[in-house]
């Protein structure tokens, strides 16, 4: 859910698709699979985990001999040191561990990162996609450990996995923090620009206000966009809600789309519209206010939860069970959750820190942010503006609502 | 510019003069076939593979209980689906190519008409103009046009300044733009086929309909748009398909209400949970459509030289 960047998710995977090189063995593979498909034997459609399949087969952990770590994660999300333009965190626990640890920011949206790596999880044999560490949302974190498609954590070789801020402890999709450790988090609310909008705005009614019409943008993350309205319709979602309810929180969108008031529901390329004037507010991810103020050096952009209530949503490590340096993915875990490193990012990413003690070395670092409750919320901060993270869905519930969705969204 | 004259210019009129071929001798043939060798390859793993592949998965089931998972079927439910669900981006799809290649022709033909017979010393430089875009990659070049049509960009600006446009109005977002990237797309596709045609049509015959007292207008519509149609053909066909089936203006330029069909086919592929079998469903309705379209379009049209 990283979203800083100026480009459209789409538009960039577009273009990663046009310069891929394609290795040979890749290649081969393709055309290989091109003709099985001729003999009309092509590789049939993978099977669903339970459907009589054996115990999860792990492939052998290489750690103690490779000393190497590959790290799926989005773009701008981890500290870069802008003189050597190098990831500082990284090169410490390089040198601390001696593991050679490649980072690549390889996830521009969930969807399309997953749907690239999900045919080679499924294979059998599975094939290796080469990353020790994916980095995915909430609600694919949960897709990916439904179907079984990463590995159990073993956390007593995390120690610091302790440090993991108590409310992201127990989270529906994985209860108990068994197959995943929050990155970093983020709330979504409502971003606007005060001199533009020349008032204050509260609650998503203002939103919908007359002059605001055609210059609101929100959020193409369901969760959210939807989440916030049922939140603002006396729906917890976080418990039970029911179909009905999700529905009539996606008809206000639907509602808001036809009578002009949304311009465009958009991922990650949103922030383009409120850089370019096409919209002037809107549903928003929190880190990224600091990231447009910087941007458009206007320091007018504002980030509320509405009075009805916030978003809380995470990106999760997750090993993939193809990976076969599991040892070394989980020190790299344990190394981020260190208060000092954790703070180290945090000043870099301006999203919530997952990691308690990070506080107080953030004090030493930036006091200012160190007080921000964007970064450090409080567990009362969180009650007291009614912030909730989207209960983890069933996997019906999820295939009905990601179609009704697509439906909102014109497609 | 000689190549250039020739596109679209195989078969007979390509044609070279002077006696039969010459019967071609047993090695010959083999020859031949050697030579269509790699074509075959070629068509055989990326096109027919792929689409087998593709009609496997649009008649699939899905893992009752596994949103997600498939079994092989023989199930034309997405069909259903694709056809009735997605009628109105269908009908959009159509529409604005249609209205996209329409508006090509009518920008390209006097621009090609220009560069065949007016330009004399400035053809070069035209044709550069025109192929100077496929310089950069035409996503780009869209994305550009987002900023250039903004709604605090010069286009908007002046339109409002000038009270063409209410101070509410925009023009990202809208349908109009959608078509007005389509067509900015594909233009060159219309002009180059036009421009050749037109470029190797012998100008003695276009004198003599003046020589036969028809007038500009007449000689016009009776001789040289008939001697260029190869080339209008060609140049509908490249503009209507691949803008029937285009999602990048959609997605870039256009709302989410003027979303076509290759905004769907993306969507059920990527982000709807079990949306593979409408998604190739999708695909394949999507060809057949477009397919008999051309087809009843060059029937009509269709000239034994473009063939």
């Amino acid at each position: 859910m990283r979203m800083n960047q100026e480009r459209d998710p789409r538009v960039r995977q577009l273009a990663s698709m046009a310069r891929a090189s394609i290795s040979r063995r890749q290649m081969l593979g393709g055309a290989g699979a091109g003709l099985a498909a001729l003999g009309l034997s092509a590789c049939a459609p993978p099977e669903p985990p339970a459907g009589g399949k054996p115990e999860l087969k792990l492939p052998k952990d290489m750690s103690a001999t490779e000393k190497t770590l590959a790290w799926a994660n989005w773009t701008a999300y981890l500290d870069v040191n802008e003189e050597t333009n190098k990831h500082d965190s990284l090169e410490a626990f390089i040198a601390e561990t001696g593991i050679l640890a490649t980072y690549s920011e390889d996830i521009d949206d969930n969807d399309s990162y997953v749907s690239k790596i999900r045919p080679q999880l499924q294979a059998t044999p599975p094939q290796d996609i080469k990353r020790d560490i994916i980095t995915l949302t909430d609600w694919m974190a949960n897709r990916m450990i439904r179907d079984q498609l990463v590995q159990p954590l073993d956390l007593i070789h995390i120690p610091n996995a302790g440090r993991l801020l108590e409310p992201l402890k127990d989270v529906s999709f994985d209860p108990g923090r068994l197959y995943s450790l929050t990155w970093q988090s983020g709330f979504a609310g409502i971003g606007y620009d005060k001199s533009k909008v020349g008032r204050e705005l509260k609650s998503l009614k203002d939103l919908w206000a007359e002059d605001l019409k055609g210059k609101i943008t929100v959020l193409s993350e369901f969760r959210d966009t939807v989440g916030l309205i049922m939140l603002s319709q006396g729906v917890d979602i976080s418990g039970t809600f029911t179909k009905d309810q999700v529905a009539a929180g996606m008809d206000e969108v639907t509602k808001r789309v036809a009578d002009g008031s949304i311009r465009r529901i958009k991922g990650n390329a949103y922030m383009e519209d409120l850089k370019s004037g096409n919209a002037i507010a809107g549903i928003v991810w929190s880190g990224d206010i600091s990231i447009l103020r910087a941007e458009t050096e206007n320091d007018n952009w504002e980030f509320v939860i509405p009075d009805s209530g916030g978003t809380l949503w995470s990106d999760n490590m997750m090993i993939p069970i193809t990976s076969t340096h599991r040892r070394n993915a989980m020190k790299l875990m344990d190394f981020y959750y260190r208060p000092d490193i954790a703070a180290q990012v945090a000043a870099y990413v301006n999203y919530i820190c997952p990691v308690t003690g990070a506080q107080e070395e953030m004090k030493k670092i930036d006091p200012e942010l160190a007080d921000s409750p964007l970064i450090f919320p409080t567990s009362q901060w969180i009650t007291e503006h009614n912030v909730k993270g989207f209960r983890a869905l069933s996997a019906a519930e999820d295939e009905e609502y990601s179609k009704m969705w697509a439906k909102v969204v014109g497609n | 510019m000689t190549a250039l004259a020739h596109i679209g210019s195989t078969g007979a009129g390509a044609q070279t003069p002077g006696g039969p071929a010459p019967e071609p001798t047993k090695k010959g043939g083999i020859t031949a076939y050697l030579l269509l060798l790699p074509g075959v390859l070629w068509l055989l793993v990326f096109f027919v593979a792929p689409m087998a592949q593709l009609a496997a998965v649009s008649l699939q089931s899905q893992f009752p209980g596994y949103p997600g998972y498939y079994y092989r079927d023989v199930n034309f439910g997405s069909y259903v689906t694709a056809m009735t669900e997605y009628l109105p981006q269908f009908g959009r799809s159509l529409l604005f190519a249609g209205s996209a290649t329409l508006l090509a022709f009518v920008l390209a033909y006097p621009l090609a008409y220009a560069m065949a017979f007016k330009a004399g010393k400035w053809r070069g430089l035209m044709m550069i103009c025109v192929i100077a875009p496929f310089f950069t990659s035409f996503i780009l070049r869209t994305i550009a046009w987002r900023q250039i049509l903004a709604d605090e960009g010069p286009v908007v600006g002046a339109l409002k300044w000038l009270h063409v446009m209410p101070s509410s109005g925009r023009i990202t977002e809208t349908g109009f733009a959608v078509v007005a990237g389509l067509t900015y797309n594909f233009l060159p596709f219309m002009v180059l086929p036009i421009y050749a045609s037109l470029e190797r049509a012998d100008p003695k015959i276009i004198e003599a309909g003046g020589d036969l007292y028809a007038n500009g207008l007449t000689t016009f519509r009776r001789v040289t748009l008939p001697m260029s149609m190869p080339g209008v053909l060609a140049g509908t066909l490249l503009t209507f398909i691949p803008a029937a089936g285009d999602y990048v203006n959609a997605e870039l330029l256009g709302s989410d209400s003027t979303k076509m069909v290759g905004n769907v086919i993306e969507s059920q592929f990527f982000k709807v949970l079990g949306g593979f079998p409408v998604a190739a469903a999708l695909s394949f309705t999507l060809m057949a459509v477009i397919l008999a379209l051309v087809f009843v379009y060059v029937r009509r049209y269709g000239t034994e030289e473009l063939l």
